[in-house]
């Protein structure tokens, strides 16, 4: 996998939400945004409520069409319809609501929605809701009826119904807000093994800072625009900026930030426990153990 | 308060060969035995219907006692044209007093005879629900109808309609349930009062729920189409319907028996 080949180029985009109530001024959910996603990369994208970060991701997948600009995708124009299917299949989304997403009645039967709709032929079919359900773990619940799966299981159902696709992209809209903790690990884990071992670019929208820090690379977004891209590390090492944009950071990083108020002088980019531990080690009289 | 276990559907899990059969001969067998059942009006040719729905019955394992309470809700229905039929039949009088003089032989035998013809189109019919997975009958639906396409009857909207009706009953019903209890958390009462005072105390419970289904239909629209949904047309399949020895063995009785009832009736 190469990291430095695009696979969503976003050039100078913006996006207005037409009024249709002369009474409400148009939307501009998105102004003038840049971004190059890599092949590859596992990105996460922050912003405050209504900062943009849902109609960057349907422009993604072509759900949305920009106002001006361009979005390439896997080397297509989204703005080519008669891409629209390869668009579709090559960049998949997961949504928020797990129960709103699942078509079908039986897991199986959802995993193959996606192909069924791209007209592949039903042998072929198989073998890939097998290997889908197979990669995510879920090959026992195959004959299950949604409703009885728990969230984190709903939302891997999701993702295997994209893979069946076989995506090169997975565009994950707070696919994970609506978890309870073991759901989001269960997913977040997925997704890294996607990651990994399938190169599976992944862009991964998220209120939840630690999943942030997991990812290659953060872009945070306010008001419709591009305010910061860069490794969790460079991201939230700027604590005071990052509040100021209505976020936070993940808490150890603010634990050391609150300390170093207090005087000490700790890195300003630690983002694990671990981390966090070996810097307060450090500090330690030598002899003592934490 | 509301259970969501409920088998939608109300399918019996079974490996009979009803069950295996495909569910586009049971859709088109069932609907021409009911053709058939209102055709049959002589005494023995209902007596072999009988005999031969009970038969069914017993061969797809469906226990008894369930496929009666499926009688139930259309026992008014029966009891009614039943009475109907009684007072309305003319012929010979039961007996020559008040009450029973209005009452005649031919009215009791048309009776008895449309009450158990309702109740075995009734019970081929369930039979059918029965032995079918909701799943496989919109897909026999769906290829049944698909012929009709040419005279603007939409075979695959209608059968995805039902199928996603189907998905999110469970997931209503779960919702009804929640939003019950928030209400009765809050001193709402769904048990007491009239019926029409119930009937008032549901309205808080419809209108989150109302809401929350739109918001929903929206959500699963979007979704679809980011999966590449465009219709019925090029769209292939994961399950694939075949017809196999147990259809053939099914329709062959079915034929013989019908053609020996339609002999019975009108030959003899
Ligand atoms: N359908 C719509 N019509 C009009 N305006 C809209 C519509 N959808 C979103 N907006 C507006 O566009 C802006 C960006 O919305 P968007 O949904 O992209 O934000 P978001 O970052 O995903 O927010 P959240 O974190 O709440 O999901 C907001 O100001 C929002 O009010
Ligand atoms: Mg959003």
């Amino acid at each position: 996998m190469s990291l430095d080949k695009s696979i969503i180029e976003v050039k100078d985009v913006s996006f207005v939400y037409k009024s249709s109530n002369a009474d409400r001024p148009d939307v501009t959910a998105l102004s003038d945004m840049n971004l190059s996603i890599r092949e590859g990369e596992f990105l996460a994208v922050l912003g405050r409520n209504g900062s943009g970060k849902s109609t960057l991701a349907k422009l993604m997948n072509a759900l949305f069409l920009p106002t001006s600009g361009t979005i390439i995708v896997n080397g297509l124009d989204t703005t080519n319809e008669e891409l629209l299917w390869d668009i579709r299949s090559s960049t998949g989304m997961v949504f928020q609501n797990p129960d709103n997403q699942i078509v079908g009645n039986v897991v199986e039967e959802d995993v193959a929605f996606g192909p069924e709709n791209l007209g592949i032929p039903p042998e072929e079919i198989r073998i890939r809701v097998d290997t889908a359900l197979e990669t995510i773990g879920m090959t026992e619940f195959k004959e299950y009826a949604p409703h009885r799966l728990s969230g984190g299981q709903k939302q891997r159902v999701a993702i295997a119904g994209i893979l069946a696709m076989k995506p090169k992209c997975i565009v994950l809209d707070e696919a994970t807000a609506m978890l309870d903790p073991i759901g989001r690990k269960e997913v977040m884990r997925i997704l890294r093994k996607l990651n990994t071992e399938e190169g599976i670019t992944i862009v991964h929208i998220t209120h939840h800072m630690d999943e942030a820090g997991k990812a290659d690379r953060v872009l945070v977004i306010d008001e419709g625009k591009r305010v910061i891209v860069g490794t969790p590390r460079e991201v939230f090492s700027d604590v005071k900026r990052i509040k100021k944009l209505g976020l936070d950071v993940p808490q150890v990083t603010e634990l050391m930030y609150e300390l170093n108020k207090c005087g000490y002088n700790f890195p300003t980019d630690i983002l694990t426990v671990e981390e966090a531990i070996a810097c307060l080690k450090q500090s330690l009289p030598s002899g003592k153990e934490l | 308060m509301i259970n969501t276990n409920i088998s939608i559907g109300q399918y019996i899990p079974g490996d009979s060969i009803i069950h295996r059969a495909d569910p586009r001969t049971k859709i088109i067998l069932s609907l021409a035995f009911m053709v058939i059942i209102f055709m049959m009006n002589s005494f023995w040719t209902v007596f072999e219907l009988t005999v031969f729905v009970l038969m069914a019955v017993i061969i797809s394992g469906v226990p008894l006692k369930h496929t009666l309470k499926g009688l139930k809700p259309l026992l008014l229905i029966i009891v009614f044209s039943a009475l109907l039929n009684i007072f309305t039949t003319k012929g010979t009088p039961v007996a020559e007093t008040v009450p029973l003089k209005y009452i005649t032989y031919e009215g009791l035998i048309m009776a008895l005879k449309l009450s158990v013809r309702l109740a075995l189109i009734i019970i081929s019919g369930s039979l059918l629900t029965f032995t079918t997975t909701p799943i496989l009958l919109t897909d026999g639906i769906e290829k049944l109808l698909n012929p009709l396409k040419v005279i603007g009857v939409p075979a695959h909207e209608l059968a995805m309609m039902m199928s996603i009706a189907l998905r999110f009953i469970p997931t209503l019903l779960e919702e009804t349930d929640k939003i019950m209890k928030a209400q009765a958390a809050r001193g709402a009462d769904f048990d007491t009062g009239n019926l029409l005072q119930r009937a008032k105390s549901f309205v808080p419970v419809l209108v989150p729920l109302f809401v929350s289904a739109f918001r929903r239909a929206e959500d699963l629209a979007t979704a679809m189409e980011s999966r590449c949904y465009r219709g019925g047309t090029g769209r292939t399949r994961l399950r694939q319907l075949k017809f196999t020895h147990a259809d053939i063995k099914i329709v062959l009785t079915v034929l013989v028996f019908v053609a020996a009832l339609l002999i019975q009736e009108y030959m003899w």
